[in-house]
């Protein structure tokens, strides 16, 4: 039981946003309502997405104050609980990845030879600026006109329609071709969250003294680059694209990763 | 210095890589985004902005639908149950651009609640509240503009010369944003057709009438201002009314100036080709 911890409290926190904002539309709940983009918590508080509000401004359209306030305080959150922390914590596309690369290690997919690697981790910054300057020529939020994650979201609140298509794709996508082909190379909500997690306060620390080096971490990792101190430095894991999700922490025989507060100032 | 030089030209050859896939993508994206925002024929909530502007602000949140869905008139009194709400969020396969708020009358039309649940929450401005705050700074919802209905004369039968004023009746502006207009019918020679006319300066737009209506295919519906409005422009100007003369203030003389031809105007006469 001890080894999934992390990861059923992810899923219990995911499924029970989702029902929030379930509530608030199908029984009229006043906790959570809206969507990712925007939201509204306990009737007062706005929240709204940081890079879903960059790219209505990239548009021209002034936006009204309660979305720049939310997007504020989302990206503050995000701040403090790790940029990614959404990704594995709030977002339900995470569930479908997951579930695409559990599968991809039951039927043996995961070796190397198998895996199309031919895109790049970094193509979801590239993706994330172009998304950006789409919306400033086309004159609508462009990433808003495909995204999985808030097709899948209105689809569990509205119903889905033929937008359960585009969950499929990513689910053979992520199974068939690419290993975390949506989540680590191509979503840019990832990658704007990303940026938030480069200098954000809760990390994983791994202790080096307790490692015995059997490298389970990195193979549950669904973004392993991060963990390059493994067996090496007792450090903080820094690059922004770890999500927080505590799969290294859960599967760790020898307590030697947890979570800890980022200190800053010495190497 | 081999080294280094092989390494710059392989920087330099997978940067040009990606500035074109990215440029490649661009291009995708963008045409992509910008068929799917082409829908001219949606009905937005009230209060909505020009809709090329509402495109680029709504920003999905659904909070317009969810407040129309859980409106406190939309108990239904027998069962006691919430009735469907009249906002929907685009689907794929809707046709409209994913996720943004808009309804079909023949569905669910707008009921005109007084207190517009749907506006005040929209948290970005794609639903503008002050457009519909009447002389008293109240919320008016027959401010409201989501569309105009159109009549089809020849599937009213109205026009037939049946007897039906079921949209009239079914319009919350009652002889205001549908009047009757009577005519004589020459057919029979003795009785009156009572015909429905629309206002546009008064139809909000709701759908009501569009869902009362009886023919199988109604044949009076709502449909934006973009498609069933015409505009007569600036060359014409209605001489009679001070209001419509204000277009003239500023109006400055248009002239075209067509360069003179050379060529005699027999020429043509002569060349083989006449047209």
């Amino acid at each position: 039981m001890n080894n999934i911890k992390y990861l059923l409290l992810r899923r219990v926190t995911q499924i029970g946003i989702l029902v929030l904002y379930f509530g608030a539309n199908a029984w009229g709940w006043n906790i959570l309502a809206g969507t990712f983009g925007s939201s509204v918590l306990f009737g007062v508080i706005p929240l709204a997405d940081p890079y879903t509000t960059l790219q209505v401004l990239a548009t021209g359209f002034v936006l009204g104050t309660d979305v720049l306030l939310g997007a504020l305080i989302m990206t503050l959150f995000y701040f403090v609980v790790g940029g990614r922390a959404f990704c594995s914590w709030v977002c339900p596309i995470n569930m479908v990845t997951d579930l695409a690369n559990w599968l991809r290690r039951k039927l043996n997919l995961d070796k190397e030879e198998v895996n199309y690697r031919f895109i790049k981790r970094k193509a979801r910054y590239w993706i994330m600026v172009l998304g950006l300057i789409v919306s400033a020529v086309v004159g609508i939020a462009a990433f808003e006109v495909l995204s999985p994650i808030t097709i899948m979201q209105r689809g569990i609140i509205f119903g889905f329609g033929a937008g359960i298509a585009v969950i499929i794709a990513i689910f053979l996508f992520d199974l068939f071709g690419v290993k975390n082909g949506w989540c680590g190379h191509l979503c840019p909500l990832g990658a704007s969250y990303s940026l938030i997690g480069k200098a954000s306060l809760i990390r994983v620390k791994h202790d080096h003294e307790a490692c015995t080096a059997c490298m389970k971490c990195k193979v549950v990792c669904p973004e392993n680059q991060v963990l390059h101190m493994i067996d090496k430095k007792s450090i903080s894991v820094t690059d922004g694209e770890c999500t927080n999700c505590g799969r290294c922490i859960d599967v760790c025989d020898d307590d030697a990763l947890k979570f800890s507060i980022r200190s800053f100032g010495k190497k | 210095m081999a080294n280094s030089d092989n390494n710059r030209r392989k920087f330099f050859a997978t940067t040009l890589q990606s500035v074109g896939l990215t440029a490649l993508g661009g291009l995708l994206w963008s045409g992509y985004s910008d068929e799917v925002k082409a829908s001219p024929l949606v009905l937005r909530p009230p209060g909505a902005i020009k809709e090329e502007d509402f495109l680029a602000a709504c920003i999905k949140c659904g909070l317009c639908a969810e407040a129309c869905q859980n409106r406190d008139t939309n108990i239904d009194k027998v069962t006691g149950k919430a009735r469907p709400g009249t906002l929907l969020m685009a689907k794929g396969g809707d046709h409209k651009l994913i996720g943004t708020p808009y309804f079909i009358p023949t569905e669910v039309p707008c009921y005109m609640c007084e207190d517009i649940p749907c506006v005040p929450v929209c948290p970005s401005g794609a639903l503008d509240m002050p457009s519909l705050l009447n002389e008293k700074e109240e919320l008016d919802i027959n401010k409201s503009r989501m569309g105009l209905a159109v009549v089809h004369k020849e599937s009213c039968i109205a026009f037939w010369g049946i007897q039906c004023d079921a949209c009239y009746r079914a319009c919350p502006l009652l002889d205001e944003a549908i009047t009757l207009e009577y005519a004589k019918n020459e057919r029979t020679g003795k009785h009156a057709f009572l015909l429905p006319i629309v206002h546009d300066d008064v139809c909000t737009g709701c759908g009501l009438c569009e869902m009362a209506c009886v023919t199988e295919k109604p044949a009076i519906f709502v449909l934006p201002h973009e498609v069933s409005q015409g505009k007569a422009g600036s060359h014409y100007v209605k001489g009679w009314d001070k209001a419509d003369e204000k277009r003239l203030e500023n109006a400055q003389a248009e002239i075209t100036t067509t360069e003179r031809s050379e060529k005699s105007s027999e020429d043509y006469l002569n060349t083989e080709e006449l047209y």
